[in-house]
């Protein structure tokens, strides 16, 4: 049959691009440094399963933690309904898990219910968006790409959702109808409600409308699959992993430096002056100019953000009026890996594109942080965005020596008098004298 | 410490009394409040004194981590050199580096949270304040940065503050959704930046609507800002800042 042959071939060419995508994603996050995150198995799959599978940070907000749990339950649950699309669609079958007899149609109300569960929370969120206008969704960084994004979205999932329904609906007045190819396999709970609404069509109109509904859901899936790698929906892949190589210690430590360790032992210590000059050389660039300078997991981080802007909401700088969101912070990483990987990938890996993540990011941000770690305790898939603020700091202080003047007088106090303030060491015990 | 070593003797504890415990007026007094306490337990303590130097914290946290670095190993060795073992910190900037980042550089220690250490203290019943002094006061506590969402320290500070005044109010924002008082990475040794108002005004807010006769705090950093937010608001006639330490010395009655 030349429709089998034609879903095969988009089954395939769809197939093929998806890894194209993935293969420029790993790339791209492949930029990062290496560092290697495999400690600890036992308590990282535990996590995962409580904040990716579970959604435990997502409770914090409980309107859109429901929401998100109709779509994330619904989109796992339907997925199962895509076994047998793909089945009917390679093989020419009809409804080819109807075999299961009467379990079938609990099964296909099952995902009915998902379904219209799904639209309904699609359209909260879209109303959530576009007419209450929640401030997370329309600061600055929320320009008309992440804002079309999302709404792209949340539209392809209400009429994926609602094809279904759709097409349940007219298989269901064929089987009613004793049509040919359409065996009664119903009843079916959400659809039947909408069946008087085509009950007046006749039998080849439903026929029409079962076909194409079922080609468009199969067709928009595939399109939908490739569009996520573009998109900021990528996070129903990534969350998992993502969540798995978090952060396991306490959230107040930062990275140490080892090549820095060397260097201030030799000042601390001159005697040992040991391949002083080597050491030099392999040191390289301190902190983090661009996104090749940040490890790969703040990359991955950058591509499992969906945007939702709990950071940003809950970021003390942000709600005061600061240039500083932390959303943006992780948005402007993502969008310069896709820049810089596309030209390395075009030019081969040779020098840069002579730019950087400064310039996207302005100091303004980086210093009005106060590394208060709210940013990465809100983050329902543990993104940190504090890591590339500090980074970013450690390029400006040390290779850029461009740290606020307030902040180099407090540097300079601590290396002459040992306190950031300028009060002499001689002074440390007055505390104990005076009452 | 210096004292103690030249006599041969070796305290259990080094008390790290830290910069603004040590230079800042406000902090100095809970410094003393917390020295108090010890004394009254009869702690075997020491403090370094005019050998204290900064940990470097600011530094790192404002991207500086030659200097962060030059400091820490200064002090890795100098606590070394005195073989100290358990470290009780009354700020938890310095908490947090000793405990967690020290240990990159080589500096291995107990490190206690002075709130953790009264805690204990109250619960195995070596330190009984007296609990009718606060009866009847409303307090609420505002949680730094570095103890709670960087150390999860949560519990202890609630536990010593319920048992003051039977019942804790908390904030709006509390817990691992405390907001920060403005002045951690850093911010405490510069102006803000541009913006449309100051973090520690709205905390101060968030703290005023429960009504408190006392905002209790446990940083000295959060000190600085929550009583300057007091004073913005004038309402330091009626609401008073304390260190969760000072409350306990004045429960002590001494």
């Amino acid at each position: 049959m030349i429709a089998n042959f034609i879903f095969s071939l988009l089954l395939i060419a769809a197939a093929w691009l998806f890894t194209r995508n993935v293969k420029r994603i790993s790339r791209n996050i492949r930029m990062g440094k290496k560092v290697s995150i495999n400690d600890q198995k036992p308590k990282r799959w535990k996590l995962m399963a409580r904040v990716a599978i579970g959604q435990s940070k997502m409770t914090t907000r409980p309107v859109s933690a429901i929401m998100h749990l109709f779509v994330y339950v619904g989109f796992i649950v339907i997925n199962i309904e895509m076994i047998e699309i793909l089945i009917d669609g390679v093989f020419g079958t009809h409804r080819i898990l109807s075999f299961a007899g009467s379990a079938y149609p609990v099964l296909i109300s099952l995902f009915e219910i998902f379904a219209l569960l799904v639209i309904v929370a699609c359209i909260v969120f879209l109303i959530r968006r576009n007419w209450i206008r929640l401030g997370r969704f329309w600061t600055r960084e929320m320009t008309p790409w992440p804002r079309s994004d999302a709404n792209i979205i949340l539209v392809t999932e209400i009429l994926l959702m609602s094809s279904i329904l759709l097409m349940n609906a007219s298989d269901g007045l064929l089987q009613d109808r004793g049509s040919l190819h359409y065996a009664v396999v119903g009843p079916f709970l959400i659809s039947d409600l909408i069946k008087p609404l085509l009950a007046g069509l006749p039998d080849a109109s439903l026929i029409v409308i079962e076909r194409s509904t079922w080609w468009f859901h199969i067709i928009g899936v595939l399109v939908f699959l490739n569009y996520i790698t573009y998109s900021k929906h990528f996070h129903i892949l990534l969350s998992f992993p993502n969540v798995y190589y978090s952060k396991l210690g306490p959230l107040g430590k930062m990275d140490n430096m080892p090549s820095i360790t060397q260097e201030v032992k030799l000042m601390l210590n001159p005697q040992i002056t040991a391949d002083h000059t080597a050491n030099e050389e392999e040191m390289g660039q301190f902190g983090a100019r661009d996104v090749n300078d940040l490890n790969w997991k703040l990359l991955m981080d950058a591509y499992t953000c969906t945007q939702c802007g709990r950071c940003t909401s809950s970021c003390p700088a942000s709600m005061t009026g600061k240039k500083l969101s932390p959303r943006k912070i992780v948005m402007d990483v993502r969008f310069r890996a896709e820049e810089l990987g596309r030209y390395l990938h075009r030019n081969g890996n040779g020098k840069g594109d002579g730019k950087s993540l400064f310039d996207r990011i302005e100091a303004e941000e980086l210093w009005a942080c106060t590394t208060c770690n709210a940013c990465v305790e809100e983050c329902p898939v543990n993104i940190d965005p504090l890591a590339v603020i500090l980074e970013l700091r450690r390029y400006l202080v040390m290779e850029k020596a461009a740290a606020p003047g307030e902040l180099n007088a407090t540097f300079s106090n601590m290396e002459n008098n040992g306190a950031p303030w300028q009060f002499s060491n001689e002074d440390r015990m007055q505390w104990a004298g005076t009452n | 410490m210096a004292d103690l070593t030249a006599k041969g003797e070796k305290p259990e504890y080094l008390f790290w009394v830290g910069c603004a415990g040590a230079f800042d007026d406000r902090y100095k007094k809970v410094t003393r409040a917390f020295a108090r306490i010890l004394n009254h337990l009869g702690c075997s303590y020491a403090v370094l004194g005019k050998e204290e130097s900064c940990t470097g914290d600011p530094a790192r946290r404002a991207g500086n981590e030659m200097l962060f670095q030059m400091q820490a190993l200064q002090l890795i060795e100098l606590f070394h050199s005195y073989e100290i073992g358990k470290i009780i910190t009354i700020c938890p900037h310095c908490y947090n580096v000793f405990k967690n980042e020290y240990p990159d550089l080589g500096g291995h220690f107990e490190v206690i949270s002075y709130v953790d250490f009264l805690d204990k203290a109250i619960r195995v019943g070596q330190l009984k304040p007296d609990f009718e002094k606060f009866s009847g006061v409303r307090i609420t506590y505002h949680d730094p940065c570095y103890l709670g969402r960087a150390n999860g320290i949560y519990e202890s500070p609630r536990s010593i503050l319920n048992s003051l005044t039977g019942k804790l109010l908390e904030m709006k924002r509390n817990s691992q959704l405390a907001l920060c008082c403005g002045a951690g990475g850093g911010q405490m040794f510069k102006e803000a930046e541009k913006g449309d108002k100051e973090i520690f005004i709205e905390r101060t807010g968030e703290a005023l609507a429960t009504e408190p006769d006392i905002i209790a705090t446990a940083c000295p950093f959060c000190m600085i800002m929550i009583t300057d937010g007091i004073k913005y608001k004038n309402r330091e006639d009626e609401v008073k800042n304390y260190d969760i330490a000072e409350l306990i010395a004045l429960s002590l009655g001494n």
